[in-house]
């Protein structure tokens, strides 16, 4: 049949264009332009060596830093070669306990009222850089006192993590906690 | 919704409605063969490539042939990835060493694939090497969404023809198609991406320290690999301490922007667009569900254009918009309204499981949509974690058959499809004579447009009920209860319907997945796809019938009504059952407290 050749050629020639120039280009173009977010935005320390994205969200637990939202990552939390969600259906009766367990958690450390939803339900990715604003402010009092710092410094941080709507419109505001924890361990 | 949750969303809406007619007209030049501004550049190109492959551009092909030659190319596409999947660990540019995938997998991922499916039973930055990430998937990426592109122009010069059997060269246009206006508009949109914090590079993956550490219990495995069990029969585990993680790397902007533009939907990493390596930031977002939605949308103003009646087109997007943005207010509603079983424990009454604080509700409920409407089946939040009626409309819009705004060409076509059985019944009913473009329907039309509709519903169906009876699908279920059953009837409409997307708890790397899996690819694909172009080619055979007093308008709002009616009763009439035993029961249930 007259059709094979081209069949087998064109697949040829579109995995060279597709696969090969394609991406070839648009990393080029990519480092020349845009160099540190083609590269995983990094943050380094004074010697240069990368200490982690500001992009990925790492693991926090004690109680003088900044708790990020749950993460169902594969054996730990923020496992950053397993990023997934829980995949916890609502009615399933694990997922109710683990969120219960989490709210008592925070109960402990003395926050009241309402707990923000994104700080006992887990991200999408596992990998969620990001708290609200409002579960960045029912941590102040703890990371202060644990601390031994005023409330009000540590606010000032908070304030300086946070990202406004992209363009004055879109999406949510937004803290980095990561960027905020090590803005506080350089105090 | 909030002010601005309003205002992004409506802003979205105006700048894909804007960008409907220049793309919409620019299709139709490059596949009618004018001249555009690419033309100069790319027309040498054009030339080239068919030298080299030996292509004879006017050499036009009747149905068969056309069809002949896309499933000869599709076979090429198949074996290409399923051989490369299987040698992966022999090939170049894969510094982390990752192994060849198993023969059944790589079937699934190969179909998967050739059939824009891109349904996922692997973790991405586990098992996938750079290479295979480019020449393999990437590719796949721009010629299957090629291949549907083609096929809905070919179906459209059926209509626009008369009295030849010619529908085109199906190597002209996926070239084109390909050349023309998927590489432009990605090169460009792959580095907005990247300014916005998508990755792009070819680095081993990163390590960096943890500020704080953590730990956990690690399952202790003997010789063969199996967990250890103590006398009690308990796993015996160690605790292992975390200092450390590595941070995965590769060139993902480049395949992010056609894994949205060809409504692909594969994921370069595990969590598909909630990884912020693939969608950082709200604008980034804002720009991937418009990539989604953009060709399906413009090919409406294409198909207008070149049946010459543009109102035809708009028609038929209008039809669209209005099932997306009802099926959004629907999701939006009931995600806001969230889980009464959370909220009694303190929470603040919002769904965030399974979502991204940066994207917030609105971001994550419309990307859903679109990418559920359409075929494409990319994710920015886990669909397995959505409240019970805010699941149900991503699987029903899996459902109806992916025709709103729909895989790019795919769409289309089964969106025409439609058209024809809502001309028909409309003339059986008012005893007028159903014609459509000028084009008298009959028997083998009325065939044609029913295979092309009921083909994977009836596939779901059937696959589904096997399912049940097999206690390996079962047992990959994640949650328990009719959640379940949603998992499973996800999984299989996802893959009939070729969207991709999952319920993502199910555990699919298994043997009737993977295998089923396949099949149900590949009859979703392919019998529509020959359906249509059967019709195009006995349409194109027609003489023009002109519009007479007998003949209802099909470019008018009363018809758009009903076209609206036809599909949601032809999808209500499928799968209602289907739906009341998993995402209805389950929503009862939330509200019951138990």
């Amino acid at each position: 049949m007259k059709d094979i050749k081209p069949a087998i050629l064109l697949f040829i020639i579109f995995s060279v264009i597709c696969g090969g120039i394609y991406p070839a280009v648009v990393t080029g173009v990519a480092y020349a332009l845009f160099p540190k977010q083609a590269a995983g935005s990094f943050i380094t320390d004074k010697a240069g060596k990368e200490i982690g994205s500001t992009l990925i969200g790492q693991p926090f637990s004690g109680a003088k830093y900044f708790w990020p939202r749950p993460s169902a990552t594969a054996d730990f939390g923020y496992n950053s070669m397993a990023s997934g969600g829980s995949n916890s259906g609502p009615t399933n009766p694990a997922y109710l306990q683990a969120v219960g367990d989490r709210v008592k958690a925070l109960r402990d450390t003395g926050v009241t009222g309402l707990v923000p939803a994104d700080l006992v339900q887990a991200s999408a990715n596992g990998l969620d850089p990001h708290i609200t604003p409002e579960s960045a402010g029912l941590q102040v009092d703890r990371v202060a006192k644990a601390r031994g710092i005023s409330g009000d410094l540590v606010m000032k941080v908070v304030e300086q993590a946070t990202e406004g709507r992209q363009l004055g419109f879109l999406g949510e505001p937004r803290v980095n906690v990561l960027v905020l924890n090590l803005e506080l361990d350089r105090l | 919704m909030n002010t601005y949750e309003w205002l992004q969303t409506i802003l979205f809406f105006v700048v894909l409605l804007a960008l409907v007619k220049p793309l919409g007209s620019f299709m139709a030049k490059v596949f009618q063969g004018d001249r555009t501004f690419l033309s100069p550049v790319l027309v040498p190109c054009e030339k080239l490539i068919y030298r080299i492959s030996g292509v004879k551009p006017d050499d036009e092909m009747g149905w068969q042939r056309y069809a002949g030659s896309m499933l000869l190319f599709n076979l090429m596409l198949f074996v290409g990835l399923f051989v490369m999947l299987m040698t992966q660990h022999l090939l170049p540019l894969n510094p982390q060493k990752v192994p060849a995938f198993t023969w059944q997998l790589a079937l699934n991922t190969a179909v998967s694939f050739t059939t824009n499916t891109n349904w996922q039973a692997y973790v991405g930055e586990q098992a996938v090497s750079y290479f295979t990430q480019m020449v393999g998937l990437a590719v796949h990426n721009f010629v299957s969404a090629a291949t549907g592109i083609a096929i809905v122009i070919a179906v459209i010069r059926g209509f626009v023809r008369r009295k030849t059997s010619l529908l085109g060269n199906f190597w002209v246009d996926m070239t084109r198609c390909t050349l023309y206006i998927l590489l432009p508009i990605s090169i460009i949109f792959s580095l907005v991406l990247v300014s916005q914090g998508v990755i792009q590079n070819f680095s081993a993956y990163k390590t960096v320290p943890l500020i704080q550490s953590t730990n956990y219990d690690k399952p202790k495995l003997d010789d063969k690999g199996a967990a250890l069990k103590d006398a009690k029969g308990t796993p015996v585990t160690e605790n292992v301490i975390v200092k450390e993680v590595q941070i995965p790397m590769g060139p993902v902007a480049s395949q992010e922007a056609i894994k949205e533009l060809g409504t692909n939907g594969g994921g370069f990493f595990n969590a598909n667009s909630a990884h912020p390596f693939e969608n950082p930031t709200p604008l980034s977002n804002f720009i991937e569900i418009l990539l989604i939605l953009l060709i399906p949308g413009a090919l409406t103003y294409t198909f207008g254009v070149m049946v010459g009646n543009t109102r035809q087109g708009w028609m038929l997007l209008g039809v669209m918009l209005f099932i997306l943005i009802g099926a959004f207010g629907v999701m939006q509603w009931a995600e806001v309204s969230g889980n009464p079983l959370v909220a009694k424990l303190g929470i603040q009454s919002i769904n965030m499981e399974g979502k991204e604080v940066r994207n917030g509700l609105a971001g994550s409920n419309l990307f859903a949509v679109a990418t559920t409407g359409t075929s494409c089946g990319a994710v920015n939040t886990m669909h397995d974690s959505l409240t019970p009626i805010g699941g149900m409309i991503p699987l029903s819009l899996i459902l109806l058959g992916e025709i709103i705004f729909g895989g790019v060409g795919s769409g289309l076509y089964t969106m025409l499809a439609f058209a024809i059985i809502a001309v028909f019944v409309s003339g059986l009913m008012i005893g007028r004579t159903p014609e459509y473009l000028g084009k008298k329907i009959e028997v083998r039309e009325m065939w044609m447009s029913i295979l092309a509709i009921l083909t994977a519903g009836v596939t779901v169906l059937i696959l589904s009920g096997i399912a049940m009876i097999t206690p390996q699908a079962v047992a990959s279920m994640a949650n328990p209860g009719a959640h379940g059953l949603s998992e499973v009837l996800y999984a299989v409409a996802s893959m009939a319907n070729n969207n991709g997307s999952a319920f993502a708890g199910l555990n699919a790397n298994v043997n009737f997945y993977n295998l089923f899996g396949s099949l149900a690819m590949t009859v979703g694909r392919y019998v529509p796809a020959i359906a249509v172009l059967a019709m195009a080619g006995s349409l194109a055979e027609k003489k023009y019938v002109p519009p007479s007093l007998g003949t209802l308008p099909t470019d008018k709002a009363p018809f758009a009504i009903w076209l609206t009616l036809v599909i949601l009763i032809v999808g209500a009439l499928t799968f209602f059952p289907a739906l009341a035993l998993g995402p209805i029961v389950e929503h009862l249930t939330m509200l019951g407290g138990n």
